[in-house]
């Protein structure tokens, strides 16, 4: 589902990633770790095509990324569920309206539309908040939202950068819960986090970056 | 009720764009400091050629009205007495551009003169009555029409009785021709201001994306296409272009209200029951249409540039 192939990615002065190659079969969920500034946000920037490789092959979803017309890479990102670290929800909207965003753009109708964003804000326990606007809520709360955003389209492949990062630890298991949840149906996960502690209880496979550089690949578990 | 399955798409597109064009007007309505002071710009950018437009309209108007009437005084040489010129008027009469003929006589014209001019006194001085008879033609409106009126009274003043023959409105002629060159002129204006119109809307969308410019991101990243993403600013464009060119239409048929008296009491004066026009229903739509039509252009223009946001380099 997510095919990296000696992908590196240069910015002006440095590389943010060099020579990155592993894969994720359909259906499996990795954790991405590493400090800040090893590349992970980077490397997932990539799979949703918010920049391009600059070097390599990336192949997320069947499409090859690097090919792709400019007029398409909306549709790839309807496949691409994105969970960000600052949640990057419009401050003017209702929750239930930054949730309904992705089914707007792919134009969904309304019926549908409210059905599926409230058991997308329902999934993450915020449906009684549903006409807060996102100042009102927590930084926790927040995140839930992006990420009912992120789940709301169905999307076969979800990354999610540091979702746990404002979540206190009982929370941060509910969600981990959830992406489990989604996995067992048959999304592919790529989360990136820092919260070892985390990592080392769900037992996923995990790939470690450092320096921009693969450095570590658990490989996926036995059963 | 549902509809059919074949209308679905077609229902949720025309949603789309409804919920495109009202989430565009709410936009505007609630920025009313930026939104009026581009609304103002493009309203009076608006009224000036409309204006300009309806004075020239009502001028041509009101000269066709007096260029219709085609008529023209023939002064008799000061020897044909007044039974002459009766008899002379008769001829006349037959011509075939000729609606009419009124016979002044010399008495007449004297009386005439004595009390319109106030110098009775100095005529009273000269004893003999200087005044022709005066043949007042009035031409037939087909002549006026082709523009024979001129040609009739060249054919009169070469009479053998007459003096000379005055084509009384030779200078509604030449008016007319300014008004062919005002009429270049409102184009000329509505071109620049038009241009400007494109201008300032362009820039005042610039600005409301700058605003916006985190949305328009987000909106690229959950999979909004360019055109999803332009659509509200197209339509915030074509509203700020549909409610300055009412507004601009107000302007200028107020302003034209404001000529109405003197202008009545003018046409009163030359016996005419001329009004004003104010364009009608053309200038409206026209003002509206072309007003939603060039915010929309504008609106193109402006966001011709989104296409790049929230797109990898």
């Amino acid at each position: 589902m997510i095919h990296f192939e000696d992908v590196t990615k240069r910015y002006e002065r440095h590389d943010a990633l060099t020579g990155i190659s592993f894969h994720l079969a359909p259906g499996e969920m990795a954790f991405l770790t590493g400090h800040s500034g090893a590349g992970k946000s980077t490397l997932l920037r990539l799979v949703g095509l918010v920049e391009r490789p600059t070097r390599g092959t990336l192949r997320v979803a069947g499409r090859d990324l690097a090919k792709l017309h400019r007029r398409d890479i909306p549709y790839h990102r309807r496949d691409v569920g994105m969970i960000f670290q600052d949640f990057r929800l419009l401050q003017d909207r209702t929750a239930f309206d930054n949730v309904a965003l992705p089914l707007m753009v792919s134009g969904v109708s309304p019926l549908e539309i409210g059905r599926r964003a409230r058991a997308a804000l329902d999934k993450v326990g915020l449906l009684r908040k549903e006409r807060s606007l996102p100042r009102a809520l927590s930084g926790g709360e927040q995140q839930r939202v992006g990420i009912a955003r992120a789940i709301v389209t169905k999307p076969p492949v979800i990354v999610a950068d540091e979702p746990t990062g404002n979540l206190d630890p009982d929370l941060s298991w509910e969600i981990m819960d959830l992406f489990g949840q989604l996995n067992r149906v048959g999304v592919t996960l790529l989360i990136a986090t820092h919260d070892w502690e985390l990592v080392r209880r769900m037992h996923y496979r995990t790939l470690s970056l450092k320096q921009g550089k693969l450095a570590d690949d658990t490989g996926r578990p036995g059963p | 009720m549902r509809a059919p399955r074949f209308l679905v798409p077609l229902q949720t597109w025309l949603l789309r764009h409804a919920q495109a064009a009202l989430g565009a007007l709410g936009r505007f309505l609630s920025a009313p400091l930026a939104a009026v002071t581009s609304l103002m710009v493009v309203a009076v950018a608006a009224a000036l050629p409309a204006l300009l437009y309806l004075l020239v309209e009502n001028t041509e108007r009101l000269l066709a009205s007096w260029e219709g009437t085609g008529s023209l005084t023939v002064f008799l040489k000061t020897e044909i007495s007044d039974d002459a010129a009766r008899k002379l008027a008769k001829q006349v009469e037959k011509h075939a551009d000729v609606a009419a003929v009124q016979v002044v006589g010399r008495k007449e014209g004297l009386a005439e003169f004595r009390r319109l001019s106030g110098f009775g006194a100095a005529l009273d001085a000269l004893g003999d009555n200087p005044f022709p008879a005066v043949l007042v033609v009035r031409a037939k409106p087909s002549a006026a029409e082709a523009g024979r009126t001129a040609a009739l009274a060249e054919e009169l003043g070469k009479l053998p009785e007459a003096e000379v023959a005055q084509f009384d409105l030779d200078w509604v002629a030449r008016l007319l021709g300014f008004t062919a060159l005002a009429e270049r002129a409102v184009w000329i204006l509505t071109t620049l201001l038009a241009a400007g119109v494109l201008f300032v809307i362009g820039n005042t969308l610039r600005l409301e994306i700058r605003a916006r410019h985190e949305e328009i991101e987000i909106t690229a990243l959950v999979g909004g296409t360019a055109g999803f993403i332009r659509r509200p600013f197209l339509y915030w464009g074509a509203w700020l272009g549909l409610l300055g060119g009412l507004l601009g239409w107000l302007l200028a048929v107020v302003s034209l209200a404001f000529l109405d008296g003197p202008a009545s009491y003018l046409a009163s004066l030359y016996g005419s029951g001329f009004a004003l026009t104010s364009g009608g229903f053309g200038l409206f739509a026209t003002m509206l249409g072309g007003g939603a039509l060039l915010g929309f252009a504008g609106a193109w223009l402006a966001v011709l540039r989104l296409l790049e946001v929230g797109q990898p380099d």
